[in-house]
């Protein structure tokens, strides 16, 4: 008991330490700093934060055997299998030569591995596996691989995030890089880090994906979106994965 | 800041063949920093043009700037506030700025409010359409010259 207290002890002040490390060259802040007090309390507090009912119910989903395997995630995916995955998507699954992103991995497993029918984007089964396996990465920082091959995807994220885009003619980076911090009428903008998803967003009413707040960015700027299937998107995700490197995961977030 | 020369610039404008029928003109003589002729035939009128510009999914300009709009609580830190707009810009001016900002900051982030050319991945429903309709700018363009302090 005294030593696990002292493990938790170091872990906060090593937590803590990180944080200040980064704070000192480094202006990037989470949309969670964005928040008010009231809703960076929700998402701390697990018994308040509703994106934790999902991990629960992702918990169980991931010992449920399905498809014509009859075989759960976990049968492959032992106890803490997952700590650190998220933090490292989206990434090239073996013998692919395409990014697949955490969702695009999960539903990989299903049909290839399962043998099921692929879960829809945003429903409630495959954002409550997302966020059981993201949570088990809470507190670390993003880490994307290294692999060269990724060059090139990330590098159209980047185009698609410095380009002007929709009927407003404005890009990602004018509002998330030029102006986060400012004010879009009430709105505080935030730098657009991924670091909590999937979120559980007030406007919302429920848990969603980073495809559904990008979504409505472009939505906004009166851009037609992708379809969910998009390649954009995981492009996007991994330009935005990079420029929040080192940056700590705390997934399920909370947001307005 | 003025780039455009003394001489007039055309700028044709695509306007769809629905809003011809008001009136509005297809092609919108530029000279210097200003666009001395209205877009309408329909004078502007300054209530509606208040309305357009309080109206955040229609005007869209407090999501950036501010103004003297009291009962509208939430309004933008992006962009300078619109009071005075009136006396530091001729009607023709403040036309300019509306229609296409870009003409003379081409990197402005202020949204062309009357071009549908130049512009990527536009959303179906708002394909081929203008942010504003000519009537809807000149009602704003009214509404702004009344801003004199
Ligand atoms: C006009 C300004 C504007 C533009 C342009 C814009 N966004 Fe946003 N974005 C916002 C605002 C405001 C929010 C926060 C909304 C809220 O909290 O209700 C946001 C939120 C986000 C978030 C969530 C951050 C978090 O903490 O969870 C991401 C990610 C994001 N935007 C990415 C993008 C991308 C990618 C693009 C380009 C396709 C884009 N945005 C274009 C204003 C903008
Ligand atoms: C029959 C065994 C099997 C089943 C069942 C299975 N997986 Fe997998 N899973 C694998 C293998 C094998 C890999 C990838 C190994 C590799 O890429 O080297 C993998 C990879 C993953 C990864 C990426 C891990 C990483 O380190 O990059 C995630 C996430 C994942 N699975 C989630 C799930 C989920 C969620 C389920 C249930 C819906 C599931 N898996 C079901 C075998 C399985
Ligand atoms: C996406 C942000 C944005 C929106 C929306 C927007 N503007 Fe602007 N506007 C700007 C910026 C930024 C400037 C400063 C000049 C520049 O950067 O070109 C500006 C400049 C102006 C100016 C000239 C500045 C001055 O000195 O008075 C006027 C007038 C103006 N805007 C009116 C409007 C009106 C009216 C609307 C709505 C119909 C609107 N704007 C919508 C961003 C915006």
């Amino acid at each position: 008991m005294r030593t696990a207290w002292i493990a938790l002890g170091l872990a906060s002040v090593f937590v803590a330490t990180f944080a200040l490390a980064q704070g000192a060259a480094d202006k990037r802040r989470s949309g969670y700093q964005d928040m008010g007090e009231a809703l960076q309390k929700m998402q701390d507090d697990d018994t308040a934060n509703p994106g934790m009912l999902f991990v629960q119910l992702g918990e169980q989903l991931f010992g449920r055997p399905a498809g014509a395997a009859n075989k759960s995630c976990a049968d492959c995916h032992g106890a803490g299998s997952m700590k650190g995955v998220a933090a490292r998507y989206p990434a090239i699954p073996k013998d692919a030569d395409k990014p697949v992103d955490l969702e695009g991995r999960i539903n990989l497993c299903r049909t290839a591995n399962q043998r099921a029918e692929p879960l829809a984007p945003e429903s409630r089964d495959l954002l409550s596996l997302e966020a059981y396996v993201a949570f088990q990465s809470r507190g670390q920082p993003i880490a994307p691989p290294s692999d060269p091959r990724l060059a090139p995807f990330r590098a159209q994220g980047a185009e698609i995030y410095r380009r002007r885009q929709g009927q407003l003619n404005l890009s990602c980076a004018i509002c998330h890089d030029d102006n986060a911090g400012k004010k879009l009428a009430g709105v505080t903008i935030p730098q657009a880090h991924p670091t909590g998803y999937p979120i559980y967003r007030l406007e919302w009413q429920a848990l969603g994906s980073l495809k559904r707040r990008l979504r409505n960015c472009l939505i906004g700027l009166r851009a037609e979106a992708y379809a969910y299937d998009a390649p954009e998107y995981v492009a996007l995700e991994l330009y935005l994965m990079d420029r929040a490197k080192g940056m700590l995961l705390e997934a399920p977030g909370v947001r307005p | 800041m003025v780039r455009a020369g003394p001489l007039a610039v055309l700028l044709a404008l695509a306007a769809p063949a629905a809003w011809a029928q008001q009136g509005p003109r297809d092609v919108v003589v530029v000279e210097g920093d200003a666009i001395p002729e209205p877009l309408a035939t329909r004078p502007g009128d300054a209530a509606r043009g208040r309305a357009i510009v309080a109206n955040r999914s229609v005007g869209l300009c407090l999501l950036c700037h501010s103004g003297p709009i009291p009962e509208e609580r939430f309004q933008g830190t992006l962009a300078p506030s619109l009071a005075g707009a009136g006396a530091r810009w001729s009607v023709g001016q403040l036309r300019l700025r509306i229609v296409d900002g870009a003409r003379l900051n081409p990197d402005t982030i202020m949204p062309p409010y009357y071009r549908t050319t130049g512009l990527r991945r536009v959303a179906r429903t708002f394909e081929g359409k203008t942010i504003l309709t000519a009537e809807q700018v000149e009602d704003v363009v009214a509404y702004l010259a009344t801003l004199k302090e």
